[in-house]
């Protein structure tokens, strides 16, 4: 009965009674099929809601430990110790959060784009759901490592079927580029497993450092085992250089895909890193700080450099993900509190910015079919609430004063300036241009689509008797949550850091003490 | 002067019960008329299911016979399931698809339950000359079955192809019998294991004797370089026979590798384990590598095959280590029942698509599988993710199992070969799962009970028990080998 009754399986497998309803309706009936998809999607936010009340009263009592969680025996013969773990803290809880959250708006914007295969798309969206929310909430490497190869399954689908005209090359890269970091840490995995003789991550945090200190595991393997799950991870983040099955997903997958993609999928890797690799191989992380601080700023001036010669919209938001990651990237590997706060806090502000970014990209790309930037112009006056929130959006992604893409930067830097793990001032100072870099793209996208004269796609559509729309109401539901989260966190981030703090400032602890 | 004593039978009794039957079925068929020989499958079936009965209700009994020539332990009686699984799986597929294409003929039954008879007896054998004979009793049934497609050109020349490359290889394993003997002056495992032990170092006569075995079986089990009868065999035999080879011939293949090596030749470990790498390695990258060029099914699951003989033979490498072979033993039997599994369910949706004079066989085919048959396409989409180790699949379980085996082992290297050569066969398997879903195309398929039943259980079985891992964990790993 705990399985069932658990709140943080009820979260994580509520989206499959969407499966099962879905299975048993209709194909024929897509309105039917949209309403049960989005219903159990709201179901399940509510659920992570419920959750969230609950952790806070455990929280209250015990902070910054894991809690709910549950540990059952699974696989308990042949010399394994494989536990079914769950269990939710301060890293994890705002990424069930966002993807709980991004989840039902992402549905809702599919509502007149996905037309084809209405169920299948139902199915393998909520299957996602369930993928991703196990990554965030798994406690046994094995388990974990399940749910983390399951989400690459429907994403698959989701690009090659409903996605661009080059689908199906982008979802093979996709599958083979992440498959080809997993693999490497399923051995590592393996190879823990068979060291520390368990799979459960808190069990390891506790154990390892014996091992470490006893020899068994080497400093040198150490180093390997970091680089195996690193490669993993880096891969899904992408960190620089292992970036360029991103742009070519992303452009590729339909709107709900990209949203789902850069929202929560990109957030897997970079939890990875402090769930993983920080915790488990602490020598290791420290060791390789400066390194990975090296590529995430590489990462940060490189995506943004490239965002000026995008000139497919879509594929400028792609790029500005590679750079606002390797903010996140920085501010993890700083390893310091503040660091992996503002880490954190930008997973967040990155899933709802650039999610809206994407959502608004969609909603312009239905009526025109194009997003090649230079035949917009003056959209501003002929829809000004879509150029408004666009505006909005915008501005948070750049990350400006009163928004939340600002705190978030801004606490990385900091965290990342006073660094001993990174060890010089530097890589903060240039990671600052960045954000310089980036107000220039994302205003130089604002002002060619958004200001000055009409642009040619205004006479074409016009040509076809049609006339640009304004967002109509559903558009508006779907934009107004993410608008309110931009302000919020933008103004009073403080509930948020709480949440997060106790766990982060546990994890900084334990690391071991930076000498240089 | 040796005596016959009833015991002996009883440690074989399900294979004397299977031998009797198909011997009897053989008399049966002839009265039964021409076009009703859907009884003799369901006699043959009737045959196995007793068969399977019989070794399930003994799984628990350790014993050995015919003084010491077959022995009966918790490993045989793993691949005795497995195998006389297969034939039932074999059975149900040919049902109705022999007589759609035409080959409907009863002797077509009696001559699988003879091969099968010869996996059992392998399973059990614990001497070279019963090796010997079990090869034999399985393989040339096996190479009528291939040309049981005749007067089809591909199916007569996969016949005698199998036939010349498998009587050359049987006679590799005869020659190494031979020197094994001169070298130890014995057939049975026992006597040769006590005789290399006294031997000290082994002499380059036991090494090459045991090295031809290990060539021999090579063939059987299709390993690289012995493979190249695979793909054309593959595909010209008739499918559901293809299926059962694919899975009976190599778990009986392995079955003789594991007991003989693990057995007889501990002591040659420091020896052949090079060679062993090399061959694991080498079968992973070639089977996966050309697998990707292939653009008719059959031949792309022969490749297939072929690789996954290679991760199986990984876990092989440990065969002379004593801390870590029950583990290795047991992650190869699990794997050989995943694969199992896996296979026949994708050989099942093959016939499916399989249209007379070898139409429907290309991967372009199965183009708008995904919107014609929902149903089909996603059992296939299942086998070709497990067949992959993707999750929730039993395959992913499969790989965890056996990588681990193959990392406790100290074999790094060779696992990171493994992992890497899965990930070339992500490509070839996502293709056809690409082509059900997002091409478009009128494919034509067939329905039928049995057939349907089959992919529709492996899919499941497939899909569930990868959650429930433990209850196959615990029996592979309970199915020790013993030394009588």
């Amino acid at each position: 009965m705990d399985f069932l009754t658990n709140p943080l399986n009820l979260v994580t497998f509520s989206p499959l009674v969407g499966v099962l309803l879905l299975l048993v309706l209709p194909s024929g009936r897509k309105n039917l099929l949209r309403w049960t998809a989005l219903l159990v999607s709201l179901l399940t936010f509510g659920l992570s809601i419920w959750m969230l009340t609950q952790f806070q009263a455990a929280e209250a009592v015990a902070p910054g430990e894991l809690h709910l969680g549950l540990s059952l025996p699974w696989i308990q013969v042949a010399g394994w110790n494989i536990t079914y773990a769950m269990g939710v803290d301060g890293l994890s809880i705002l990424l069930v959060l966002l993807t709980t959250f991004l989840t039902p708006l992402s549905i809702l914007s599919t509502w007149t784009a996905v037309e084809e295969r209405v169920k299948d798309f139902m199915l393998f969206f909520l299957l996602l759901e369930v993928g991703m929310l196990g990554v965030f909430l798994a406690q046994d490497l094995f388990l974990f490592y399940i749910f983390w190869e399951f989400t690459l399954v429907p994403m698959y689908f989701l690009i090659g079927i409903w996605g661009g005209p080059r689908r199906i090359y982008a979802a093979i890269k996709f599958f083979l580029y992440t498959m080809a970091g997993s693999i490497l840490m399923l051995l590592a995995i393996l190879y823990i497993g068979i060291q520390a003789g368990t799979f459960s991550v808190p069990e390891l945090i506790t154990a390892l450092p014996g091992l470490y200190a006893s020899g068994v595991i080497a400093l040198g393997a150490q180093m390997l085992l970091f680089l195996a799950f690193t490669a993993a991870f880096a891969i899904k983040v992408p960190m620089w250089p292992l970036h360029s099955w991103l742009p070519d997903a992303h452009v590729e997958a339909p709107t709900a895909g990209s949203v789902i993609l850069a929202g929560v999928l990109l957030k897997m890797g970079t939890y990875g890193f402090i769930r993983f690799n920080i915790p488990m191989f602490p020598d290791a992380a420290v060791k390789a700080a400066p390194w990975i601080a090296l590529l995430a700023v590489i990462g940060i001036i490189y995506g943004a450099w490239v965002c000026y010669a995008q000139k497919d919209v879509k594929k400028l938001v792609a790029y500005s993900s590679v750079s606002h990651l390797g903010f996140v990237m920085l501010g993890l590997f700083a390893l310091n509190a503040q660091g992996m706060e503002g880490a954190i806090l930008q997973m967040i502000n990155h899933g709802l910015s650039t999610g809206a970014l994407f959502l608004l990209v969609g909603m312009i790309y239905e009526q025109t079919h194009t997003r090649e930037i230079a035949v917009y112009g003056g959209l501003w006056k002929i829809t000004p609430i879509f150029g408004s929130i666009m505006l909005v959006v915008s501005l948070s992604s750049m990350g400006l004063p009163g928004l939340n893409g600002f705190v978030g930067e801004f606490t990385i830097l900091l965290g990342a300036f006073g660094s001993q793990a990174i060890g010089s001032p530097w890589f903060a100072g240039v990671a600052a241009a960045g954000v310089i870099m980036a107000a220039i793209y994302i205003l130089y996208m604002f002002q060619k689509m958004f200001l000055g004269p009409e642009g040619s796609i205004v006479e074409e559509i016009k040509k076809h008797g049609h006339a640009l729309r304004d967002l109509n109401w559903r558009e508006i539901v779907i934009m107004v949550p993410l608008l309110v989260f931009i302000f919020w966190i933008g103004l009073y981030p403080k509930p948020f850091f709480d949440l997060m703090a106790p766990a982060v400032e546990k994890l900084v602890e334990a690391l071991p003490q930076i000498v240089h | 002067m040796m005596q016959f004593d009833p015991n002996d039978l009883n440690s074989i009794l399900p294979l004397v019960v299977l031998l009797g039957w198909a011997c009897v079925l053989l008399l049966v068929d002839l009265f039964i008329p021409k076009g009703r020989k859907g009884w003799t499958a369901i006699l043959a079936a009737f045959g196995l299911a007793i068969s399977m009965g019989l070794t399930l209700g003994r799984a628990g009994q350790i014993g050995s016979g015919f003084r010491g020539m077959v022995v009966q332990d918790g490993f045989s009686t793993f691949l005795a399931v497995l195998i006389l699984g297969s034939g039932l799986l074999g059975i149900a597929l040919a049902y109705d698809y022999m007589r759609r294409m035409g080959w409907e003929r009863g002797e077509f039954y009696p001559i699988l339950m003879f091969s099968v008879s010869g996996m059992v007896l392998m399973a059990q054998a614990a001497d070279l000359i019963v090796v010997f004979l079990a090869l034999e009793l399985l393989s040339i049934p096996l190479y009528v079955l291939a040309a049981f497609g005749s007067p089809r050109p591909d199916s007569e020349e996969a016949g005698l192809k199998y036939f010349l490359l498998g009587a050359f290889a049987t006679g590799f394993v005869v020659y190494g019998i031979t020197l094994v003997y001169g070298a130890t002056g014995a057939t049975a495992l026992r006597e040769i294991v006590d005789a290399t032990f006294a031997m000290g170092t082994p002499s380059p006569l036991l090494l090459i004797g045991a090295a031809l075995i290990m060539v021999g079986f090579g063939f059987k089990v299709a390993a690289v370089p012995f493979h190249m009868w695979t793909p054309d065999v593959y595909q010209g035999a008739p499918t559901a026979v293809t299926a059962f080879m694919a899975v009976g011939a190599k778990a009986a293949g392995f079955a003789a590798l594991l007991r003989v090596f693990v057995l007889a030749f501990p002591l040659l470990q420091a020896d052949l384990v090079p060679v062993i790498w090399a061959l694991a390695a080498l079968t992973m990258l070639v089977g996966n590598v050309i697998a990707i060029a292939q653009t008719n099914i059959k031949r792309m699951l022969a490749y297939s095959s072929i690789a996954h003989a290679g991760y199986i033979l990984m876990a092989f490498v440990a065969f002379g280590d004593s801390a870590v072979r029950a583990d290795a033993v047991a992650s190869a039997l699990f794997y050989l029942l995943v694969y199992a599994i896996t296979s026949f369910g994708a050989w099942a949706v093959v016939i499916a698509l399989e249209k007379k004079d070898g139409r429907g066989l290309e991967i372009t085919d199965y183009a708008g599988l995904g919107r014609k048959r929902p149903a089909l396409a996603a059992a296939m989409t299942v086998f070709m993710l497990s067949l992959t180790g993707m999750p929730p699949t039993l395959g992913l379980i499969g790989k965890f199992y056996l990588f681990r085996a193959v990392i406790d082992a100290g074999q790094i290297w060779l696992a990171v070969i493994g992992v890497l050569t899965s990930l070339i066969s992500a490509y070839y398997y996502l293709r056809v799962v690409v082509t059900m879903y997002m091409r478009e195309g009128e494919p034509e398929t067939t329905r039928e009970p049995w057939l349907d039943l089959t992919w529709s259980l492996a899919a499941l079985a497939t899909v569930v028990l990868s959650f429930l891992p433990a209850a196959l964990f615990a029996w592979a790993s309970g199915a020790i080998l013993r030394l009588f």
